[in-house]
């Protein structure tokens, strides 16, 4: 394994991406609040470039006590990354499909060293 | 122990959107077709779209009626929107899931050349990253128009777009064929129609969109399937949506509309198709049914014949149980459901796909479907991918 340096962690938006390429492969780094998370960009369905599409927060449906609908909202707390070719919306904290949590975005680990971001590849690929 | 090695570069697009170039969008697909053994393969696409509202213009201009044309080049140039167009569901369309597919919201990605329509670029693009040998081209929200409520607009729009494609279009490019679209409203232009662009360089058969007002069994219609027959050429039918549709009006949401108004569209067509016998009648008609998935056709299947035996008087024409009928006709794949590959495969056995199957992309539209949707079956032959990536098409549509 080893370790590829993606930028620096200040150069991160929260909520922001860096695309990279690794070989024959690309990979998607984003930043949440402090935290990074980084996903093959292959989307499970049709191997759309899914971390190219658009960040954006999940959305939710109120509902009251007496479970009656209240309308849509936008969560403060998921934050879906959504694959430009079909729509296929993933938790980017989870890599996992928000409406089936079984199709999963391969996951990369990212290891912070101060302000330095790298993502941990396979030194042969 | 990890090391640090190296840096891993940004790739060039870090975020598609609008104005993205159609091969950035596709380049991921055009990257397998370089890895593996799509490049060889032939194959048609018969299903991909025009967005002809980026040249309504020039469609206008092609009205034949000169105060039709006036009145709507007049109105293009002082009113928002797009003359005369008819939108079923009162404008609302939600395709693009709120700009979350944008290649379905909008292309505005440069074009720098200007010696063929940018229309043309722009397929040549789509066909290029796929790698598509031929594309029959179907217009977007044009395939509304058999529910305009102006029978006479509805002619006229329908002939100044199949002008525009057969005369702009077609002739910058081989690989661009096109189905005519039929006023089935009107039997009499529908059957003028099919005699004045028959014959017509790139034009290789006729479609029925949307949901018409006269049902296809309609005895004025029987002369223009009878042309179509003599002349070999396929009657396509391509469903479409409508909100507007009663049952359709109880849908709060546009994916449970979507998901159940284009194929209802396309089981009414069928099932008056088959029960009125029109197979029999028409036997060596050649009928394709476009852009309604496929897990419709065994459910159809399995339901026409459960009521048909109980009921024969009812469908007197019928000398076999409709599946037959429904199998002896062709379907176009996309969207093709795979989340049950096994329901998948049962249905492909049921249509007999392999020689009654036929690849269609859709592109641009949010529920494309690339030709690796077909090449990555795990249970199909190679023989039968082939033949639904293309032969199958070629031999339909006389490519």
């Amino acid at each position: 394994m080893a370790e590829m340096f993606v930028g620096k962690a200040s150069d991160f938006a929260d909520r922001g991406r860096k695309v990279v390429a690794h070989g024959n492969t690309e990979i998607g780094i984003f930043r949440i609040g402090d935290a990074f998370y980084a996903y093959d960009n292959n989307c499970v369905h049709q191997g759309g470039p899914v971390c190219q599409g658009r960040i954006i927060p999940r959305v939710e449906e109120v509902l009251d006590d007496d479970r009656t609908s209240q309308g849509l909202r936008f969560s403060e707390d998921c934050i879906n990354i959504v694959c430009p070719w079909h729509g296929y919306e993933y938790d980017l904290r989870t890599g996992r499909h928000q409406g089936d949590a079984r199709l999963r975005l391969r996951p990369y680990e990212v290891k912070l060293d101060g302000d330095d971001v790298y993502v941990v590849v396979d030194a042969t690929a | 122990m990890d090391t640090h090695q190296g840096v891993a570069p940004p790739v060039p697009l870090q975020e598609i959107d609008v104005h993205t170039d159609t091969r950035q969008i596709l380049e991921r697909e055009n990257r397998r077709i370089g890895r593996e053994q799509l490049a060889d393969l032939y194959i048609v696409d018969v299903d991909s779209h025009h967005t002809e509202t980026e040249s309504w213009t020039n469609i206008l201009e092609y009205i034949e009626d000169p105060v039709v044309r006036e009145n709507a080049l007049t109105v293009q140039k002082v009113r928002a929107g797009n003359a005369y167009m008819y939108s079923p569901g009162g404008g609302v369309a939600h395709q693009d899931v709120a700009g979350r597919i944008l290649h379905q919201a909008s292309r505005r990605e440069k074009v720098e050349e200007t010696d063929v329509h940018r229309d043309v670029v722009l397929a040549r693009r789509a066909m290029d990253s796929m790698g598509i040998d031929c594309t029959i081209l179907f217009p977007t929200p044009l395939l509304a128009l058999a529910e305009h409520p102006q029978l006479e607009i509805m002619v006229q729009l329908g002939k100044a777009y199949t002008r525009f494609v057969t005369e702009v279009l077609l002739p910058q490019e081989n690989r661009l064929k096109t189905v005519v679209f039929l006023p089935l409203a009107d039997p009499r232009e529908s059957l003028k129609i099919v005699r004045r662009f028959a014959e017509t360089p790139g034009v290789v058969g006729f479609m029925v969109t949307g949901q018409t007002p006269k049902p296809v069994h309609n005895n004025e219609l029987m002369p223009v399937y009878a042309e179509l027959e003599e002349r070999g050429l396929p009657l396509v039918f391509h469903a479409g949506f409508n909100w507007n549709d009663p049952s359709m009006r109880l849908m709060n949401r546009f994916v449970g509309m979507h998901a159940l108004s284009f194929v209802i569209c396309n089981m009414v067509h069928m099932t008056n198709w088959v029960v009125n016998g029109m197979q029999e009648r028409f036997p060596k008609l050649k009928v394709v049914w476009v852009e309604s998935g496929l897990a419709w056709v065994p459910f159809l299947m399995q339901r026409l014949d459960n009521e048909f035996l109980m009921r024969p008087s009812e469908a007197p024409m019928l000398k076999r149980p409709p599946s037959e009928y429904m199998r002896d006709m062709y379907f176009a794949s996309q969207p093709m459901e795979r989340t049950d590959m096994e329901a998948l495969r049962n249905t492909m056995r049921m249509i007999n796909a392999e020689n009654q199957l036929l690849y269609s992309s859709d592109w641009p539209h949010w529920d494309f479907d690339a030709p690796s949707v077909i090449y990555d079956l795990p249970f199909l032959s190679e023989q039968a991918k082939r033949n639904i990536l293309g032969l199958n098409a070629k031999r339909i549509f006389n490519l």
